[in-house]
């Protein structure tokens, strides 16, 4: 009997240290990043920091137009993946018949799981000269092209998500919607997604968490030239992304220098970006569930 | 829900954390590896210009000597520079001289590179095959990449804008081009690239887009030019002679955008490091260096 209560005790608190683990390593990171990063603030007067310049062999740190960079493409790949990943998650889960979806699914986590150097390559050889060519630009290493190629990496990623969601919202509610005399597409609209409502919105969180963090691809493709991006033109116009510059630069710094700091800050500002996006996901799913408590109650 | 959250921000900051962490790890990796046989393994890192130069090297040398293992990975020169400066590699492959920085840093490391010239490279400036330009003075260029000319009318060609293609800043290739053709070679000029001027991470990157855009103009070393793209004869003045790049006319001065290409050792070479490098200066691996399209240097 006690031998039984002390492995409950100890699988118990590994099940919680492993649970609190994710809060450490956040926190970990965060330090570190800190440590490395914060030298840079003090180093890099702010003027400069702010400035739109950036060519680190000259000490021009301006990271405006970094951020403007991450900021276009991971826009772009949103507008082009979020639609497109919910409406094929709404026809997988809703409207496809079985075997359509024992096809589609599989298939889907398949693109997932690209290496993204070679849809980097691909884009390069194919998807580049496209876009030359159909939008007459000077270049086909644009913002766009990153943010077509990232969107469709993301896809898969809102897909399962968005999918395993629906699923989970019970058939009693569709039922019941159908039976009231609503279209199948009053049913998905009005019932199924907003009942699905937090798992949809995280999986768009995780697609555009994935745009961000993507670093290969957009090296290969946006042709990373920190130009500051203004209006609508800058989709159709190079740009340099913050992953990018970090996975460029990182290599050639020495471990110490001011350029090495500021590759850390920039560091720590896609940190805050990705914890603002969750944490605002998180607010909204936490507002929805007080709404369905007090509905319930 | 919450399981997905957490496995969120975990995913995320995993990502951010490898994009981070990807150049620590593979140097501290490639330290382990020379530390642990550094009797029989050279570790030579750098450049990219040199990378393929240095592969057939070391393959070349590994068949005569069996006793010796050679990596070699490329970069960038200043990737290179910076793993002698840490001592995770023997020899530093770079296609400039060090800086005056990083010899300070390396100094203060305990690491005093010593300077080896191993052959010598021109720098082709590259445009397609559809674009009539077909010469170019050296200030012409420097206007084109400074951005103060960017329409192909202006230097003689059709009317389409022009799309400046570049490697990297830790290229070795991209300060040589900044110092000895965007500032002409003088020390107090402060001219930079324009900032739409795109960076590229590999020379198959900038060839690529050549291949298929006939606004763009690129630079790389000669080594890596192939027959799909258009070489632009360079000359000193406007008025000319335009010279096209070629072993010959690096040897005998006249292509203008020429350098030479260095392996830096940390300290005297010792060993199996030293007898490698007298074996590169040889006739016999002189002659590799002009069959992959570099000039050899003449002792």
């Amino acid at each position: 009997m006690r031998n039984s209560t002390w492995r409950e005790y100890i699988i118990t608190r590994l099940i919680k240290l492993s649970g609190y683990s994710a809060i450490l390593f956040v926190g970990l990171i965060f330090l570190f990043l800190m440590q490395e990063g914060a030298p840079a603030l003090i180093k890099i007067p702010i003027s400069t920091l702010f400035s739109t310049r950036w060519y680190p062999i000259e000490n021009k740190f301006g990271i405006l137009p970094l951020i403007g960079g991450t900021v276009v493409v991971t826009f772009g790949a949103a507008l082009f993946a979020v639609p497109l990943g919910l409406a094929t998650a709404i026809y997988i889960a809703e409207i496809a018949p079985p075997w359509v979806r024992e096809i589609l699914k599989p298939l889907v986590e398949v693109l997932g799981g690209l290496p993204s150097v070679m849809l980097g390559f691909l884009g390069i050889l194919i998807v580049t000269p496209f876009v030359r060519t159909t939008l007459d630009v000077p270049t086909g290493l644009t913002a766009f092209t990153g943010a077509l190629i990232l969107g469709g990496m993301a896809i898969p990623t809102i897909v399962s998500v968005a999918e395993d969601a629906l699923d989970t919202v019970p058939r009693t509610y569709r039922q019941a919607a159908l039976a009231l005399g609503a279209t199948e597409w009053q049913t998905i609209w009005r019932v199924t997604l907003p009942a699905a409502r937090s798992g949809v919105l995280t999986a768009i969180m995780l697609g555009i968490g994935r745009a961000i963090g993507e670093t290969m691809t957009v090296m290969m493709v946006t042709g990373n030239a920190p130009i500051l991006p203004t209006g609508l033109g800058a989709l159709f116009r190079p740009v340099r992304t913050m992953t990018a510059t970090i996975a460029a630069e990182m290599g050639e710094v020495a471990t110490g220098s001011v350029h090495y700091h500021s590759l850390f800050l920039i560091g720590i500002m896609l940190f805050l970006i990705s914890l603002v996006i969750n944490l605002a996901a998180a607010s909204v799913v936490f507002r929805q569930r007080k709404r369905a408590e007090r509905i319930l109650s | 829900m919450d399981e997905l959250r957490s496995g969120h921000i975990c995913w995320l900051s995993s990502i951010l954390l490898a994009c981070m962490l990807t150049a620590a790890c593979s140097r501290s990796m490639t330290e382990d590896l020379s530390r642990s046989s550094s009797d029989a393994i050279i570790e030579n890192k750098g450049s990219d210009t040199i990378v393929n130069l240095a592969l057939a090297w070391a393959e070349s040398y590994q068949d005569s000597h069996s006793e010796v293992r050679i990596s070699v990975t490329g970069g960038g020169s200043g990737t290179g520079i910076a793993a002698l400066i840490n001592a995770s590699v023997d020899i530093a492959n770079a296609s400039r001289k060090i800086k005056p920085e990083e010899q300070a840093q390396a100094e203060a490391n305990g690491v005093l590179p010593v300077e080896f010239v191993i052959a010598r490279d021109a720098i082709a400036i590259i445009v397609n095959h559809e674009n009539p330009v077909d010469h170019l003075s050296i200030d012409q260029i420097s206007d084109i990449y400074s951005g103060a000319v960017n329409n192909w009318r202006q230097v003689g060609g059709e009317d389409r804008p022009i799309v400046r293609l570049s490697r990297e800043t830790n290229s070795g290739t991209h300060v040589y081009f900044l110092e000895q053709v965007l500032r002409g070679g003088d020390k107090n000029d402060r001219t930079l690239f324009s900032t739409d001027t795109l960076l590229l991470p590999s020379s198959e990157g900038i060839s690529a887009e050549i291949r298929q855009n006939p606004n763009a103009i690129g630079y790389d070393g000669l080594g890596y030019v192939t027959e799909d793209l258009k070489v632009i004869a360079v000359s000193l003045d406007a008025t000319g002679p335009f010279v096209l790049p070629s072993p010959e006319t690096v040897d005998s001065e006249q292509y203008p955008i020429a350098r030479d290409l260095y392996m830096y050792t940390a300290g005297e070479p010792t060993g199996e490091i030293k007898a490698y490098l007298d074996w590169i200066l040889s006739s016999e691996a002189q002659r590799i260096v002009s069959e992959l399209g570099f000039v050899p240097i003449t002792p």
